[in-house]
């Protein structure tokens, strides 16, 4: 029988071209999340939110503490949305372009969140996973304390600190850093301890690979899908929670603004009839922490395929 | 049960005690004392004031006079800003109003979240089911802050039915929209958890078994069902209690309540260290009781802990 060698060759091609590759759980992961409507709404979102907070500031007419005179005073009947003057979202009450404001508020409350999380993130792996991995009275002293800083009424504690010590931004971060880790550093060691009796935890522990190393290389990266979704939903906590700051006027400080500061200036305004001075921050700050819980929820449903 | 909350309590009491010492080396540490003006004091007035409220002795006595002033009095010594006030007073003024709108608000929560929660998954995928489910996504944006003005927006400015602000205790129109605002994404949470915990009861086997044998359907729910899918909402309650008494702040500044919110507020804005670490104080206490009670609730409901 003679055989087509070429036709062989290119069959052969063909097969190892077409050699089903293995999913990997994080390709599903990604699969199940593209297909998830509602996260990807979400992603969306952010992505604009986080432009405009990035960008948006090329497109001002104003500065963010520039006062526009001819609005001063009159700020109900000529400080309305126009695009003829440059103020797209209008002015505030004191004839501060809008725009230009909710720029800024926006970043200042964005980065809050994210730096908020990401101290959150850093400070609670590190803790649960050593808790979780050390284990015996370590562990129990390590909880223990976690269990004695939760049963404080934290948001009191951060306002005195902010009031004894001063109202900057790096207080601000420490402050709700110092707060945030807690439940991360739960739900870490919880993880932590299901994973360490596992065979290639003991494979690295026979080799001869110190504690902290496995710590760092074998468990952590384990964990990064619990740590990834609570991280996506710890960001708009902590966005509320330094809204909820600002709103009582202990938050950032003038000229500085975030979207708390903002929402509560158009509150305390919105008898004048300057409704608009309320509903441009609302409607950045509630979109952005629907994307964050859409995009949270669609990622804790991607990773956990046992939800399906 | 009897040692478990006994233990719980030798737990709370040192928490409480690190608290009050937490708060008060912060203080101290501090720049700037609580009579810092922006015009210096006189030396002698200084050290007159200083020696009236006692900060002029060692920190260890300060705080150990101050630790025996609240465990043996309960008293929480003056404040440094209204020379004829006591932090006790002010602690009273407001702490009446602050639980009326708070108790209301919480039990409101709890009982339409959880009702709403139960319909929903018993009628999963309904038109009802929708809507708890859509009102639970929408209120997860609206913290009490957001939720202040715009109730205000509408039942005051715009349909002029309730008063803005003000407090009485006879009228309840002023107590509609604080409720409210404290309430609303309470609410939804325990809807949206109390929905989730009730579709896995409900798909249980000893549900099967309660319906094999012809057990009324509402019996099932109230008897079987509900009892198990509460577990997860009573440990919800305590992270829930501390954000009401935290958001009952905002409530007392928006709406001018008059509870211990504004005490709090005002004193930070005073620097009137005094008040803020009385009501911090108290805030702990209550947060540390109410998680005990917490705890309790749900030994006595969930079988298999034995503690």
């Amino acid at each position: 029988m003679v055989i087509d060698s070429q036709k062989m060759q290119a069959l052969a091609r063909r097969m190892a071209g077409a050699e089903i590759r293995g999913r990997s759980p994080w390709a599903d992961a990604r699969r199940r999340f593209l297909r998830n409507r509602a996260a990807m709404t979400g992603l969306a979102i952010l992505v604009g939110v986080t432009a405009f907070a990035l960008a948006g500031g090329a497109f001002a007419q104003w500065s963010h503490d520039e006062l526009d005179f001819g609005v001063m005073g009159q700020v109900a009947t000529l400080g309305q949305p126009s695009i003829a003057n440059g103020h797209y979202f209008g002015t505030d009450d004191l004839g501060r372009d809008l725009y230009a404001r909710t720029v800024q508020g926006t970043q200042v409350s964005l980065m809050v969140g994210v730096v908020g999380a990401a101290i959150a993130v850093l400070v609670g792996t590190l803790y649960g996973a050593t808790a979780g991995y050390v284990g015996g009275r370590t562990d129990q002293i390590m909880m223990r304390a976690v269990d004695i800083l939760m049963s404080i009424p934290y948001m009191f504690v951060l306002i005195l600190l902010l009031v004894m010590f001063g109202r900057s931004m790096s207080m601000l971060f420490l402050g709700i850093g110092l707060i945030s880790w807690l439940d991360m550093s739960r739900i870490v060691r919880g993880q932590t301890l299901s994973l360490k009796n596992r065979e290639f935890i003991e494979a690295a522990r026979a080799i001869g690979v110190p504690a902290w190393r496995i710590v760092l290389r074998h468990i952590v990266p384990n964990l990064l899908g619990v740590v990834a979704v609570y991280a996506t939903l710890l960001v708009p906590l902590m966005i509320l929670t330094e809204s909820f700051i600002s709103f009582l006027g202990l938050g950032v400080q003038e000229p500085l603004t975030s979207w708390g500061a903002l929402i509560s200036e158009g509150a305390g305004t919105m008898n004048y009839g300057t409704l608009w001075q309320l509903a441009f921050p609302l409607f950045f700050f509630c979109i952005t922490l629907f994307g964050f819980f859409f995009v949270g929820d669609g990622l804790r449903d991607a990773l956990d395929p046992k939800d399906r | 049960m009897f040692a478990f909350v006994l233990r719980r309590l030798a737990v709370a009491i040192p928490t409480l005690l690190l608290l009050i010492v937490l708060s008060f080396v912060l203080m101290h540490l501090a720049p700037g004392g609580p009579f810092t003006q922006e015009r210096a004091l006189p030396p002698q007035v200084l050290a007159n004031l200083n020696a009236k409220y006692g900060l002029d002795q060692p920190l260890w006595r300060q705080i150990w006079n101050y630790l025996w002033g609240i465990v043996v009095h309960f008293d929480f010594g003056p404040s440094f800003v209204y020379p004829d006030r006591t932090v006790n007073e002010l602690i009273a003024d407001g702490f009446p109003v602050t639980l009326t709108y708070g108790g209301l608000s919480f039990v409101l929560a709890v009982v339409c979240g959880v009702a709403l929660g139960v319909v929903a998954a018993i009628r999963q995928n309904s038109l009802w089911d929708h809507l708890a489910v859509g009102i639970s996504i929408g209120a997860q944006v609206l913290p009490n802050f957001v939720m202040a003005p715009l109730l205000v927006l509408v039942f005051t400015l715009w349909y002029r039915l309730l008063p803005g602000g003000g407090w009485s205790f006879s009228d309840p129109s002023f107590w509609v929209m604080p409720v409210i605002a404290l309430g609303t994404s309470y609410m939804a949470s325990i809807a949206r958890i109390t929905r989730s915990s009730m579709l896995e009861v409900l798909g249980s086997n000893h549900i099967r078994t309660a319906r094999a044998k012809g057990m009324p359907e509402h019996r099932v729910i109230l008897r079987h069902a509900l009892k198990p899918a509460m577990l997860p909402v009573i440990s919800y309650l305590g992270p829930v209690f501390v954000s009401m008494i935290t958001g009952s702040v905002v409530i007392d500044i928006y709406f001018s309540t008059g509870g211990i919110g504004k005490a709090f507020v005002d004193s930070a804005l005073n620097r009137d260290y005094a008040v803020m670490m009385g009501v911090t104080i108290l805030v702990g206490a209550l947060t540390i009781l109410f998680n005990l009670v917490v705890d309790v609730l749900y030994a006595w409901i969930d079988p298999k802990i034995r503690y």
